[in-house]
């Protein structure tokens, strides 16, 4: 189980704080959006689950306290996905995906066949295969994208924290990433933590909604529930009309008067 | 463009390609460029001695005992020195531009060279021809100079950033290097009688090499040796960013350290018998990055076979080039190496770099 409880969390860098006594509970196999405006903390929560930053209070997945697991079993649990991947040039992208296999490896140890067939088998699903040797440097930006993904599946982590999976893509792509994602969250049932700018592709993807402010959560809940006209107004500061789209969510839409 | 095939279900698996290895081929230039390298290392000198004569001697046959005596106490243990030295300050090199990314960084980064300067001077200027128990004392002058510089830049890196950033620490060794080499330039000035020595010390040399040097210097380089190449794949994931390396459960700061410790040990070591040979700890593992592939699986090991290679090579041409005297290793070096570098990057573009 991977569910995630989030406890009274607490983070200040050097003393300012950034994300304030929050309190929120993500279900096994959930797809939870964080989104809100820029500083609300949505990429320090992220950071808080993979433990990458001290937090107070408690995080808890599948029932174990995250400050409790050593490093590597942190990187067993969760595995990230950051806004800016740093991509190595030379480095090709099955080596890429191998070092995703970190985590179960010992301090100097090698990756085994296993290692090797896991990454050829990621590789293959996110069908990358025409590229595997091919230099990171030389890749597309979608290509990027799925090598990134590629790397965190490699993990074999039940979580998976994203950031802004889609800036710097089109709208084809970014359609497509999330797709991706989506499946690949159902088959290994993974439980998702993305945060995201775009509301009307958050609203979609995700199970529920999470509006961060000021590092406090200012409302949770389906999209249809969170998204509101007045919400909107209130903490992004923008004009936009909500329209609900029957079966395809709620869509967000800014408005010039 | 590369294509595989994805095999049918009875097939067996099929190996993935672009994965990090290195490969025979490479591997076994390597030696071979080192087993050269070492054949003309031993065969050039200024007394001929066959190949006949060498293999003879190696294996117990009966030679001539002069020519014997020239092989096992000059020639055998300069070639030794020459293998220890060069891939010594190659592997270094490559880790520390590993642990800094940066690849401009080379074994003296954090002050290695400046402390081992230093120390050697102090030693040539105050204390010649002394001895502490049985060693030269300039190799150990040498060898503490560069611990204590670098070890003061950590420690000075650490208070100021707390090595949160490798930039403090580099900061840190350039400050150190900086101030060692005023003093050292200052005895120097001062001490008028030594300035020839001083001088030819700090442009490096294998000239006095002999067991000893082999022998005091044997235990550090492999200990270094063994743990940075230990240490590779773990060099690869560094390449990565602070969070992302983090989150694969990396300890970041515990493989900086190691490696970092362990260049500089192998580093102090060489520089103690060897004095500063410049452009070996660069040009190496970027030759090798730019002909073969950037992995640390493929630049450390290949680093120090033709680091190895292409210092006893040096060291042969430093020895006949001007014979009898000898010319500074380090101008060797960098005259060879610079424009066979410049010659690589331009061929392959430097499309790695």
């Amino acid at each position: 189980m991977s569910d995630i409880v989030l406890a009274g969390v607490s983070v200040a860098y050097d003393g300012e704080p950034v994300v304030r006594d929050l309190d929120l509970t993500i279900a096994s196999g959930e797809w939870l959006s964080l989104i809100g405006p820029n500083g609300a903390g949505k990429t320090t929560i992220l950071r808080a689950i993979a433990r990458l930053v001290s937090f107070q209070g408690e995080i808890r997945i599948g029932g174990r306290a995250v400050t409790e697991l050593s490093s590597r079993d942190v990187a067993r649990t969760v595995a990230v996905l950051v806004q800016e991947p740093q991509m190595p040039a030379g480095m090709t992208v099955a080596q890429y995906v191998l070092l995703g296999r970190a985590p179960h490896l010992g301090y100097l140890g090698k990756e085994s066949s296993r290692d090797r067939r896991i990454v050829r088998d990621v590789v293959r699903r996110l069908t990358l295969e025409e590229l595997a040797s091919r230099p990171l440097d030389r890749l597309s930006g979608g290509e990027r994208q799925r090598a990134a993904i590629a790397r965190a599946l490699a993990q074999q982590a039940p979580v998976l924290l994203i950031d802004e999976p889609t800036s710097s893509l089109d709208v084809g792509r970014q359609q497509s990433v999330l797709e991706l994602i989506d499946q690949l969250r159902k088959e290994q049932e993974l439980t998702v933590i993305a945060a995201m700018h775009e509301l009307t592709l958050a609203g979609q993807y995700a199970d529920r909604l999470a509006l961060l402010v000021g590092g406090r959560l200012a409302a949770v809940g389906s999209a249809a529930e969170v998204l509101t006209e007045p919400a909107i107004a209130e903490h992004y500061r923008a004009q936009v009309k909500v329209i609900q789209m029957n079966g395809s969510g709620t869509a967000v839409v800014p408005v010039r008067n | 463009m590369l294509s595989i095939k994805v095999g049918a279900a009875a097939a067996p698996p099929a190996v993935l390609a672009g994965m990090p290895r290195l490969r025979w081929g490479w591997a076994g230039a390597g030696l071979l460029a080192l087993a050269a390298s070492c054949g003309v290392g031993v065969l050039v000198g200024p007394v001929h001695i066959g190949v006949g004569t060498v293999v003879q001697t190696l294996v117990g046959g009966a030679v001539d005992p002069g020519q014997a005596n020239i092989l096992w106490s000059l020639r055998f243990p300069r070639v030794v020195l020459g293998v220890l030295v060069g891939g010594t300050l190659a592997i270094a090199g490559a880790a520390y531009q590993g642990v800094f990314r940066n690849p401009l960084a080379d074994p003296y980064l954090l002050g290695a060279a400046a402390g081992a300067n230093l120390g050697a001077t102090l030693a040539i200027a105050f204390a010649p021809g002394t001895s502490v128990l049985g060693v030269n004392v300039v190799p150990l002058a040498a060898f503490v100079g560069a611990g204590a510089a670098v070890s003061g830049a950590y420690a000075l890196g650490r208070s100021v950033t707390g090595l949160r950033s490798a930039t403090g620490l580099i900061l840190a060794g350039v400050a150190i290097a900086a101030f060692f080499n005023s003093i050292q330039s200052y005895v120097q000035q001062t001490q008028t009688s030594s300035i020839r020595q001083v001088y030819s010390w700090i442009l490096g040399r294998l000239v006095t090499a002999g067991w000893d040097d082999v022998l005091l210097i044997l235990p550090y380089v492999l200990l270094s040796v063994v743990a940075i190449y230990l240490h590779r794949r773990l060099l690869d994931a560094l390449t990565l960013g602070e969070d992302e390396v983090t989150s694969l459960g990396i300890p970041v700061r515990r493989v900086r350290l190691i490696v970092v410790v362990a260049a500089t040990l192998g580093t102090a070591a060489v520089v103690a018998v060897g004095g500063t040979i410049a452009f070996v700890g660069i040009i190496v593992p970027h030759t090798i990055r730019l002909l073969v592939g950037r992995s640390y699986r493929v630049v450390i090991p290949l680093s120090v076979l033709f680091g190895a290679a292409f210092l006893v090579l040096a060291d042969a041409a430093a020895r006949t080039v001007v014979a009898p005297a000898e010319l500074p290793i380090g101008v060797i070096t960098a005259f060879l190496g610079a424009p066979f570098f410049i010659a690589v990057m331009r061929s392959t573009r430097a499309a790695a770099l």
